[in-house]
Protein backbone atom coordinates (compact mmCIF):
# COMPACT_ATOMS: atom_id res chain seq x y z
CA UNK A 1 0.00 0.00 0.00
CA UNK A 2 2.63 2.48 0.54
CA UNK A 3 5.90 2.28 -1.17
CA UNK A 4 8.24 3.51 1.71
CA UNK A 5 10.31 0.62 3.06
CA UNK A 6 9.03 -0.33 7.00
CA UNK A 7 11.15 -1.46 9.58
CA UNK A 8 9.27 -4.48 10.63
CA UNK A 9 9.23 -7.67 8.12
CA UNK A 10 7.33 -10.30 10.55
CA UNK A 11 3.94 -10.93 12.47
CA UNK A 12 2.81 -8.07 14.65
CA UNK A 13 1.63 -9.25 18.10
CA UNK A 14 -0.23 -6.81 20.02
CA UNK A 15 -1.88 -7.72 23.98
CA UNK A 16 -4.78 -6.25 25.55
CA UNK A 17 -5.34 -5.94 29.40
CA UNK A 18 -1.15 -4.91 29.35
CA UNK A 19 -1.58 -0.90 31.02
CA UNK A 20 -2.90 -1.72 34.73
CA UNK A 21 -5.33 1.28 34.37
CA UNK A 22 -6.99 -0.38 31.53
CA UNK A 23 -7.29 -3.67 34.04
CA UNK A 24 -8.72 -1.51 36.17
CA UNK A 25 -10.89 -0.29 34.56
CA UNK A 26 -12.21 -3.22 33.00
CA UNK A 27 -11.80 -5.46 36.59
CA UNK A 28 -15.37 -4.92 37.22
CA UNK A 29 -16.52 -6.83 34.57
CA UNK A 30 -14.18 -9.56 34.94
CA UNK A 31 -16.39 -12.02 36.46
CA UNK A 32 -19.66 -11.26 34.40
CA UNK A 33 -20.43 -13.10 31.44
CA UNK A 34 -19.45 -13.70 28.98
CA UNK A 35 -15.85 -13.12 30.82
CA UNK A 36 -16.72 -15.09 33.53
CA UNK A 37 -13.08 -14.75 34.75
CA UNK A 38 -9.86 -12.48 34.49
CA UNK A 39 -7.66 -13.25 31.81
CA UNK A 40 -4.41 -15.60 33.19
CA UNK A 41 -2.15 -15.83 29.74
CA UNK A 42 -1.58 -12.45 27.74
CA UNK A 43 -4.54 -11.47 25.48
CA UNK A 44 -2.73 -11.20 22.43
CA UNK A 45 -3.96 -10.17 18.94
CA UNK A 46 -2.18 -9.93 15.67
CA UNK A 47 -2.28 -6.71 12.82
CA UNK A 48 -2.13 -8.36 9.67
CA UNK A 49 0.15 -6.86 7.18
CA UNK A 50 -2.53 -5.40 5.20
CA UNK A 51 -3.47 -3.15 8.44
CA UNK A 52 0.60 -1.52 8.03
CA UNK A 53 1.01 2.14 6.93
CA UNK A 54 3.99 4.05 6.63
CA UNK A 55 4.88 7.05 8.85
CA UNK A 56 3.33 10.51 7.51
CA UNK A 57 0.69 8.61 5.57
CA UNK A 58 -3.23 8.86 5.06
CA UNK A 59 -5.11 6.38 6.79
CA UNK A 60 -9.12 5.87 5.18
CA UNK A 61 -12.02 5.24 7.84
CA UNK A 62 -13.87 2.65 6.33
CA UNK A 63 -17.46 4.78 5.02
CA UNK A 64 -19.74 4.71 7.95
CA UNK A 65 -17.29 5.05 10.57
CA UNK A 66 -17.08 8.32 12.18
CA UNK A 67 -14.28 7.76 14.92
CA UNK A 68 -11.50 5.36 15.58
CA UNK A 69 -9.60 4.42 18.84
CA UNK A 70 -5.55 5.45 18.57
CA UNK A 71 -3.40 2.80 19.97
CA UNK A 72 0.23 4.48 20.52
CA UNK A 73 2.68 2.02 21.71
CA UNK A 74 6.01 0.59 21.13
CA UNK A 75 6.71 -2.33 20.49
CA UNK A 76 9.72 -4.75 20.40
CA UNK A 77 11.24 -6.23 16.80
CA UNK A 78 12.90 -9.61 17.40
CA UNK A 79 16.07 -10.92 16.14
CA UNK A 80 17.41 -14.30 16.08
CA UNK A 81 17.36 -16.51 18.60
CA UNK A 82 15.08 -14.78 21.13
CA UNK A 83 16.61 -11.52 20.88
CA UNK A 84 15.56 -8.30 20.43
CA UNK A 85 16.89 -6.15 18.18
CA UNK A 86 15.32 -2.92 18.68
CA UNK A 87 11.90 -1.04 19.49
CA UNK A 88 9.35 0.73 16.85
CA UNK A 89 6.59 3.34 18.07
CA UNK A 90 3.03 1.82 16.62
CA UNK A 91 -0.25 2.90 16.92
CA UNK A 92 -2.64 0.14 16.45
CA UNK A 93 -5.48 1.81 15.36
CA UNK A 94 -9.24 -0.50 16.00
CA UNK A 95 -12.65 0.33 15.82
CA UNK A 96 -14.44 1.16 19.52
CA UNK A 97 -14.32 -1.67 21.13
CA UNK A 98 -15.05 -2.13 24.77
CA UNK A 99 -15.21 -4.39 27.53
CA UNK A 100 -18.87 -3.63 28.47
CA UNK A 101 -20.54 -3.95 25.35
CA UNK A 102 -18.64 -7.55 24.83
CA UNK A 103 -16.11 -6.34 22.75
CA UNK A 104 -13.65 -8.17 24.27
CA UNK A 105 -14.87 -11.65 24.28
CA UNK A 106 -14.27 -12.58 20.30
CA UNK A 107 -10.92 -11.83 18.13
CA UNK A 108 -11.20 -8.03 17.54
CA UNK A 109 -10.59 -9.06 13.56
CA UNK A 110 -13.22 -6.35 11.98
CA UNK A 111 -11.77 -3.61 14.55
CA UNK A 112 -8.68 -4.11 14.09
CA UNK A 113 -7.51 -5.54 10.77
CA UNK A 114 -8.66 -3.00 8.56
CA UNK A 115 -6.49 -1.78 5.55
CA UNK A 116 -4.01 0.57 6.94
CA UNK A 117 -5.21 0.37 10.65
CA UNK A 118 -1.35 -0.19 11.97
CA UNK A 119 0.57 3.26 12.04
CA UNK A 120 4.70 1.53 12.05
CA UNK A 121 7.24 4.26 12.97
CA UNK A 122 9.89 4.78 10.93
CA UNK A 123 13.18 4.52 12.90
CA UNK A 124 14.24 0.94 14.53
CA UNK A 125 15.48 1.86 17.65
CA UNK A 126 18.28 -0.39 18.63
CA UNK A 127 17.44 -2.66 21.49
CA UNK A 128 21.10 -2.12 22.66
CA UNK A 129 20.36 1.77 23.28
CA UNK A 130 17.10 1.02 25.25
CA UNK A 131 17.89 -1.26 28.00
CA UNK A 132 14.66 -0.43 29.65
CA UNK A 133 11.50 0.33 27.20
CA UNK A 134 9.19 0.34 29.93
CA UNK A 135 11.03 3.36 32.03
CA UNK A 136 9.62 5.84 28.82
CA UNK A 137 6.38 7.51 28.26
CA UNK A 138 4.70 7.90 24.79
CA UNK A 139 2.91 11.17 24.03
CA UNK A 140 -0.23 11.49 21.79
CA UNK A 141 -1.33 14.62 19.89
CA UNK A 142 -4.31 15.21 17.90
CA UNK A 143 -3.77 18.03 16.12
CA UNK A 144 -1.20 19.28 17.96
CA UNK A 145 -3.05 19.21 21.09
CA UNK A 146 -1.41 16.96 23.80
CA UNK A 147 -4.56 14.33 24.00
CA UNK A 148 -2.79 10.83 26.01
CA UNK A 149 0.58 10.32 28.04
CA UNK A 150 1.36 6.70 27.46
CA UNK A 151 3.01 5.28 30.69
CA UNK A 152 5.06 2.28 30.06
CA UNK A 153 6.33 1.90 33.55
CA UNK A 154 2.46 1.01 34.57
CA UNK A 155 2.49 -2.40 32.40
CA UNK A 156 1.42 -5.35 34.17
CA UNK A 157 3.68 -7.42 32.42
CA UNK A 158 7.30 -4.62 31.82
CA UNK A 159 9.66 -6.03 29.14
CA UNK A 160 10.96 -9.09 29.49
CA UNK A 161 8.16 -10.03 31.63
CA UNK A 162 5.82 -9.98 28.87
CA UNK A 163 8.30 -11.74 26.39
CA UNK A 164 8.70 -14.81 28.62
CA UNK A 165 5.04 -14.81 28.90
CA UNK A 166 4.25 -15.22 25.53
CA UNK A 167 7.40 -17.39 25.20
CA UNK A 168 5.84 -19.81 27.10
CA UNK A 169 3.18 -20.82 24.53
CA UNK A 170 4.16 -19.67 21.44
CA UNK A 171 7.90 -18.41 19.77
CA UNK A 172 8.29 -15.56 18.47
CA UNK A 173 10.07 -15.59 14.79
CA UNK A 174 13.10 -13.23 14.28
CA UNK A 175 11.22 -10.37 12.70
CA UNK A 176 8.30 -10.76 14.38
CA UNK A 177 6.97 -7.67 16.51
CA UNK A 178 5.50 -7.52 20.34
CA UNK A 179 3.60 -4.64 21.51
CA UNK A 180 4.64 -3.53 25.11
CA UNK A 181 0.60 -2.41 25.79
CA UNK A 182 -1.63 0.04 24.76
CA UNK A 183 -2.61 2.95 27.33
CA UNK A 184 -6.16 4.02 28.09
CA UNK A 185 -6.93 7.27 29.55
CA UNK A 186 -7.21 8.53 33.56
CA UNK A 187 -9.71 11.56 33.23
CA UNK A 188 -12.68 12.38 31.61
CA UNK A 189 -15.87 10.96 29.74
CA UNK A 190 -13.28 8.32 28.60
CA UNK A 191 -11.41 7.66 31.32
CA UNK A 192 -10.45 3.77 31.19
CA UNK A 193 -11.04 4.22 26.95
CA UNK A 194 -8.62 5.04 24.40
CA UNK A 195 -8.64 8.81 22.73
CA UNK A 196 -10.44 8.93 20.06
CA UNK A 197 -9.69 10.46 16.45
CA UNK A 198 -11.83 11.37 13.39
CA UNK A 199 -11.23 12.68 9.54
CA UNK A 200 -9.16 15.42 9.15
CA UNK A 201 -7.10 14.72 12.37
CA UNK A 202 -3.84 14.65 12.28
CA UNK A 203 -2.62 12.29 15.29
CA UNK A 204 1.04 12.26 16.37
CA UNK A 205 2.74 9.94 18.44
CA UNK A 206 6.17 10.18 19.71
CA UNK A 207 8.46 9.42 23.00
CA UNK A 208 10.00 12.32 24.66
CA UNK A 209 13.07 10.23 25.99
CA UNK A 210 14.28 8.43 22.64
CA UNK A 211 13.72 11.53 20.16
CA UNK A 212 15.42 8.98 18.16
CA UNK A 213 12.15 7.28 17.15
CA UNK A 214 11.26 10.12 15.73
CA UNK A 215 7.26 11.22 15.45
CA UNK A 216 5.31 8.87 14.09
CA UNK A 217 2.28 10.86 12.05
CA UNK A 218 -0.98 10.45 10.43
CA UNK A 219 -3.78 11.96 8.60
CA UNK A 220 -7.34 10.39 9.00
CA UNK A 221 -9.32 10.58 5.90
CA UNK A 222 -13.09 9.57 5.63
CA UNK A 223 -12.87 6.89 2.34
CA UNK A 224 -14.34 8.02 -0.58
CA UNK A 225 -17.74 7.03 -1.09
CA UNK B 1 -1.96 -30.18 -10.40
CA UNK B 2 -0.63 -30.59 -6.74
CA UNK B 3 2.09 -28.78 -5.43
CA UNK B 4 4.61 -29.35 -2.32
CA UNK B 5 7.22 -27.73 -0.79
CA UNK B 6 9.51 -30.13 0.66
CA UNK B 7 13.55 -30.50 2.18
CA UNK B 8 15.76 -32.96 0.00
CA UNK B 9 19.35 -33.10 0.99
CA UNK B 10 19.30 -29.91 2.99
CA UNK B 11 17.71 -27.66 0.23
CA UNK B 12 14.26 -26.41 -0.42
CA UNK B 13 12.46 -27.48 -3.37
CA UNK B 14 8.89 -27.20 -5.22
CA UNK B 15 7.54 -30.04 -6.12
CA UNK B 16 4.23 -30.96 -7.71
CA UNK B 17 2.88 -34.77 -7.97
CA UNK B 18 3.96 -37.49 -10.64
CA UNK B 19 2.76 -41.07 -10.79
CA UNK B 20 2.68 -41.22 -6.89
CA UNK B 21 6.11 -39.44 -6.72
CA UNK B 22 7.59 -35.80 -6.06
CA UNK B 23 8.60 -34.09 -9.16
CA UNK B 24 11.35 -31.83 -8.00
CA UNK B 25 11.53 -28.00 -9.71
CA UNK B 26 15.53 -29.28 -10.55
CA UNK B 27 13.98 -32.17 -12.63
CA UNK B 28 14.43 -34.78 -10.12
CA UNK B 29 12.15 -37.38 -9.12
CA UNK B 30 11.88 -38.51 -5.80
CA UNK B 31 9.59 -41.16 -3.40
CA UNK B 32 7.13 -39.50 -0.81
CA UNK B 33 9.21 -41.27 1.87
CA UNK B 34 12.65 -39.55 0.54
CA UNK B 35 11.67 -35.76 1.89
CA UNK B 36 10.60 -33.85 4.52
CA UNK B 37 7.09 -32.14 3.77
CA UNK B 38 7.18 -28.22 4.41
CA UNK B 39 4.18 -25.96 4.35
CA UNK B 40 2.76 -26.13 0.64
CA UNK B 41 2.49 -22.51 0.22
CA UNK B 42 5.57 -20.14 -1.20
CA UNK B 43 6.98 -17.53 0.83
CA UNK B 44 4.83 -14.11 1.04
CA UNK B 45 6.79 -10.61 1.02
CA UNK B 46 4.91 -9.77 4.08
CA UNK B 47 3.69 -12.13 6.88
CA UNK B 48 0.96 -14.45 5.54
CA UNK B 49 -2.29 -13.53 6.91
CA UNK B 50 -4.15 -16.60 8.42
CA UNK B 51 -7.89 -16.11 8.97
CA UNK B 52 -9.45 -19.16 10.38
CA UNK B 53 -13.03 -19.80 11.47
CA UNK B 54 -14.90 -21.09 14.65
CA UNK B 55 -17.82 -22.73 14.99
CA UNK B 56 -18.74 -22.88 10.95
CA UNK B 57 -20.59 -26.34 11.10
CA UNK B 58 -23.47 -26.09 12.56
CA UNK B 59 -22.77 -29.33 14.27
CA UNK B 60 -19.31 -28.65 15.49
CA UNK B 61 -21.07 -25.83 17.28
CA UNK B 62 -23.59 -27.82 18.64
CA UNK B 63 -21.11 -29.94 19.85
CA UNK B 64 -19.73 -27.19 21.71
CA UNK B 65 -22.49 -25.77 22.98
CA UNK B 66 -22.61 -22.76 20.83
CA UNK B 67 -26.06 -21.62 18.87
CA UNK B 68 -24.38 -20.70 14.80
CA UNK B 69 -23.01 -17.66 14.77
CA UNK B 70 -24.92 -15.19 12.63
CA UNK B 71 -21.75 -13.63 11.21
CA UNK B 72 -18.64 -15.48 10.89
CA UNK B 73 -16.54 -16.15 14.26
CA UNK B 74 -13.11 -15.56 12.65
CA UNK B 75 -9.74 -15.41 14.51
CA UNK B 76 -6.01 -14.74 12.92
CA UNK B 77 -3.13 -17.30 13.93
CA UNK B 78 0.68 -16.68 13.34
CA UNK B 79 2.08 -18.58 9.82
CA UNK B 80 4.64 -19.94 12.08
CA UNK B 81 2.54 -22.35 13.69
CA UNK B 82 2.23 -24.35 10.56
CA UNK B 83 4.19 -27.43 9.73
CA UNK B 84 3.55 -29.61 7.15
CA UNK B 85 2.86 -33.25 6.40
CA UNK B 86 4.60 -36.19 8.45
CA UNK B 87 5.53 -33.93 11.17
CA UNK B 88 5.50 -33.62 14.82
CA UNK B 89 3.00 -31.67 16.74
CA UNK B 90 3.90 -31.17 20.50
CA UNK B 91 1.12 -32.39 23.58
CA UNK B 92 1.83 -29.92 26.35
CA UNK B 93 2.07 -31.77 29.86
CA UNK B 94 -0.92 -31.89 32.14
CA UNK B 95 -3.38 -30.58 29.87
CA UNK B 96 -6.63 -32.97 30.16
CA UNK B 97 -8.37 -32.13 26.13
CA UNK B 98 -6.09 -31.53 22.84
CA UNK B 99 -8.17 -32.17 19.56
CA UNK B 100 -7.72 -32.04 16.23
CA UNK B 101 -9.88 -30.01 13.26
CA UNK B 102 -9.93 -31.22 10.07
CA UNK B 103 -10.25 -27.83 8.09
CA UNK B 104 -10.18 -26.94 4.24
CA UNK B 105 -7.59 -24.37 3.76
CA UNK B 106 -8.38 -21.79 1.26
CA UNK B 107 -5.31 -19.67 -0.43
CA UNK B 108 -5.95 -16.83 -2.07
CA UNK B 109 -4.34 -16.41 -5.59
CA UNK B 110 -4.88 -12.49 -6.11
CA UNK B 111 -5.25 -9.13 -3.77
CA UNK B 112 -9.25 -9.35 -2.91
CA UNK B 113 -11.02 -6.14 -1.90
CA UNK B 114 -14.26 -5.91 -2.05
CA UNK B 115 -14.77 -9.30 -3.95
CA UNK B 116 -18.60 -10.04 -4.04
CA UNK B 117 -19.44 -13.80 -3.64
CA UNK B 118 -20.30 -14.56 -7.13
CA UNK B 119 -17.02 -13.32 -8.04
CA UNK B 120 -15.23 -15.00 -4.82
CA UNK B 121 -13.80 -18.04 -6.86
CA UNK B 122 -11.68 -16.02 -9.00
CA UNK B 123 -9.62 -15.14 -6.21
CA UNK B 124 -8.85 -18.20 -5.52
CA UNK B 125 -5.08 -20.00 -5.84
CA UNK B 126 -5.98 -23.75 -4.58
CA UNK B 127 -7.19 -25.80 -1.52
CA UNK B 128 -5.06 -27.98 0.85
CA UNK B 129 -5.86 -30.02 4.03
CA UNK B 130 -4.95 -27.85 7.26
CA UNK B 131 -5.74 -29.55 10.82
CA UNK B 132 -5.88 -26.55 13.37
CA UNK B 133 -5.33 -28.39 16.47
CA UNK B 134 -6.84 -26.73 20.05
CA UNK B 135 -5.84 -27.20 23.39
CA UNK B 136 -9.13 -26.40 24.96
CA UNK B 137 -7.85 -26.40 28.79
CA UNK B 138 -6.02 -23.00 27.78
CA UNK B 139 -9.30 -21.38 26.48
CA UNK B 140 -10.19 -17.92 28.19
CA UNK B 141 -13.04 -15.79 27.09
CA UNK B 142 -11.01 -12.95 26.60
CA UNK B 143 -10.57 -12.39 22.32
CA UNK B 144 -11.86 -16.20 21.98
CA UNK B 145 -10.37 -18.54 21.00
CA UNK B 146 -6.91 -16.97 22.53
CA UNK B 147 -3.44 -17.39 21.21
CA UNK B 148 -2.67 -19.47 23.87
CA UNK B 149 -4.64 -22.27 22.85
CA UNK B 150 -4.86 -21.40 18.93
CA UNK B 151 -1.37 -20.38 18.16
CA UNK B 152 1.24 -23.10 19.50
CA UNK B 153 4.46 -23.97 17.40
CA UNK B 154 3.47 -26.81 15.64
CA UNK B 155 -0.05 -26.84 16.22
CA UNK B 156 -1.29 -26.30 12.92
CA UNK B 157 -0.07 -28.94 10.13
CA UNK B 158 -1.06 -28.09 6.37
CA UNK B 159 -0.62 -30.08 3.24
CA UNK B 160 0.62 -32.27 2.20
CA UNK B 161 -0.32 -30.57 -1.46
CA UNK B 162 -1.51 -27.14 -2.68
CA UNK B 163 -4.16 -28.44 -5.28
CA UNK B 164 -5.03 -25.75 -7.98
CA UNK B 165 -8.27 -24.15 -7.63
CA UNK B 166 -9.31 -24.81 -11.39
CA UNK B 167 -8.58 -29.06 -11.00
CA UNK B 168 -10.73 -28.94 -7.83
CA UNK B 169 -13.31 -26.79 -9.60
CA UNK B 170 -13.26 -28.74 -12.77
CA UNK B 171 -13.64 -32.42 -11.10
CA UNK B 172 -16.24 -31.60 -8.12
CA UNK B 173 -17.74 -27.62 -9.78
CA UNK B 174 -16.76 -26.14 -5.98
CA UNK B 175 -15.21 -27.25 -3.05
CA UNK B 176 -18.34 -27.34 -1.47
CA UNK B 177 -19.63 -31.15 -1.32
CA UNK B 178 -16.43 -32.57 -0.07
CA UNK B 179 -15.77 -35.07 2.51
CA UNK B 180 -13.81 -34.53 5.40
CA UNK B 181 -12.64 -37.45 7.78
CA UNK B 182 -10.24 -37.81 10.43
CA UNK B 183 -9.10 -40.97 11.88
CA UNK B 184 -6.84 -41.80 15.17
CA UNK B 185 -4.72 -44.69 14.99
CA UNK B 186 -6.68 -45.79 12.11
CA UNK B 187 -10.43 -45.30 13.49
CA UNK B 188 -12.91 -42.92 12.38
CA UNK B 189 -13.76 -40.43 14.63
CA UNK B 190 -14.67 -37.24 12.54
CA UNK B 191 -17.15 -37.20 9.44
CA UNK B 192 -18.68 -34.05 7.57
CA UNK B 193 -18.80 -32.63 4.15
CA UNK B 194 -17.63 -28.83 3.29
CA UNK B 195 -21.56 -28.52 2.13
CA UNK B 196 -22.41 -27.76 6.01
CA UNK B 197 -20.59 -25.20 6.33
CA UNK B 198 -22.61 -21.94 8.07
CA UNK B 199 -20.40 -19.77 5.92
CA UNK B 200 -19.21 -21.27 2.77
CA UNK B 201 -15.69 -19.93 0.83
CA UNK B 202 -17.38 -17.22 -1.21
CA UNK B 203 -19.17 -16.17 1.68
CA UNK B 204 -15.77 -15.98 3.34
CA UNK B 205 -14.16 -14.15 0.71
CA UNK B 206 -16.56 -11.58 0.57
CA UNK B 207 -16.78 -11.01 4.29
CA UNK B 208 -13.40 -10.60 4.77
CA UNK B 209 -12.42 -8.84 1.88
CA UNK B 210 -15.19 -6.31 2.69
CA UNK B 211 -13.22 -5.03 5.49
CA UNK B 212 -9.34 -6.41 4.39
CA UNK B 213 -7.34 -7.05 1.51
CA UNK B 214 -6.36 -10.31 1.22
CA UNK B 215 -3.52 -11.04 -0.35
CA UNK B 216 -1.62 -13.44 -2.82
CA UNK B 217 -0.55 -16.30 -0.35
CA UNK B 218 -3.52 -16.05 1.98
CA UNK B 219 -4.95 -18.44 3.81
CA UNK B 220 -8.52 -18.90 5.09
CA UNK B 221 -9.26 -22.23 7.32
CA UNK B 222 -12.87 -22.74 7.18
CA UNK B 223 -13.34 -24.54 10.21
CA UNK B 224 -14.35 -27.83 11.23
CA UNK B 225 -17.20 -30.75 11.52
CA UNK B 226 -18.57 -32.53 14.59
CA UNK B 227 -16.39 -35.21 15.97
CA UNK B 228 -12.67 -33.65 17.87
CA UNK B 229 -11.38 -36.33 20.54
CA UNK B 230 -8.74 -36.06 22.65
CA UNK B 231 -5.12 -37.25 21.06
CA UNK B 232 -2.04 -38.81 23.34
CA UNK B 233 1.60 -38.66 22.70
CA UNK B 234 1.88 -41.39 20.29
CA UNK B 235 -1.23 -40.93 18.25
CA UNK B 236 -1.38 -40.68 14.45
CA UNK B 237 -3.62 -38.51 13.43
CA UNK B 238 -4.78 -38.33 9.55
CA UNK B 239 -6.99 -35.61 8.49
CA UNK B 240 -8.71 -36.25 5.18
CA UNK B 241 -10.33 -34.18 2.72
CA UNK B 242 -12.02 -35.62 -0.41
CA UNK B 243 -9.74 -34.49 -3.79
CA UNK B 244 -7.35 -32.26 -1.39
CA UNK B 245 -5.17 -34.80 -0.25
CA UNK B 246 -4.72 -36.82 3.01
CA UNK B 247 -2.10 -34.98 6.27
CA UNK B 248 -0.51 -37.22 8.50
CA UNK B 249 0.15 -36.19 11.44
CA UNK B 250 2.13 -37.39 14.81
CA UNK B 251 1.60 -35.94 18.27
CA UNK B 252 4.57 -36.07 20.85
CA UNK B 253 5.02 -35.04 24.59
CA UNK B 254 6.64 -31.90 25.06
CA UNK B 255 10.03 -32.06 26.44
CA UNK B 256 10.44 -31.32 30.18
CA UNK B 257 11.79 -28.05 29.28
CA UNK B 258 8.80 -26.90 26.95
CA UNK B 259 6.59 -27.52 30.39
CA UNK B 260 3.22 -24.94 29.81
CA UNK B 261 1.12 -25.63 32.75
CA UNK B 262 1.61 -22.70 34.88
Amino acid sequence: MNASPLPIHGTVYGVLLNSAAEWQATEPLMHEPPYKAPPQAPVLYIKTANTWSANDTAIALPRGVGEVEVGATLAAVMGTQGHVRGFVLLNDWSLPHSVDAQGFYRPPVKSKCIDGFLGVGANLWPAADLPEPNAHTLTVRINGALSQTVDLAQMRRPWPALLAAVSEFMTLQAGDVLMLGLDVLREGPRAGRRPLARAGDVVEVSCPGVPGLGVLRHTLVQEAA
Amino acid sequence: MKHARVLYRQQVFDATERDGQLQLANGERVGFDAVQWLPPLAPTPRPRTVLALGLNYADHAKELAFKPPSEPLAFIKGEASFIGHQQRTVRPHGVGFMHYECELAVVIGRPARRVRRDDAYDFVRGYCVANDYAIRDYLENWYRPNLRVKNRDTCTPIGPWLVDAADVHAQYGSPEALDLQTTVNGRVTQRGNTRDMIFDVPTLIEYFSSFMTLNPGDVILTGTPDGVVDCQPGDEVITTIEGIGELVNHIVAAAPSDDDTR
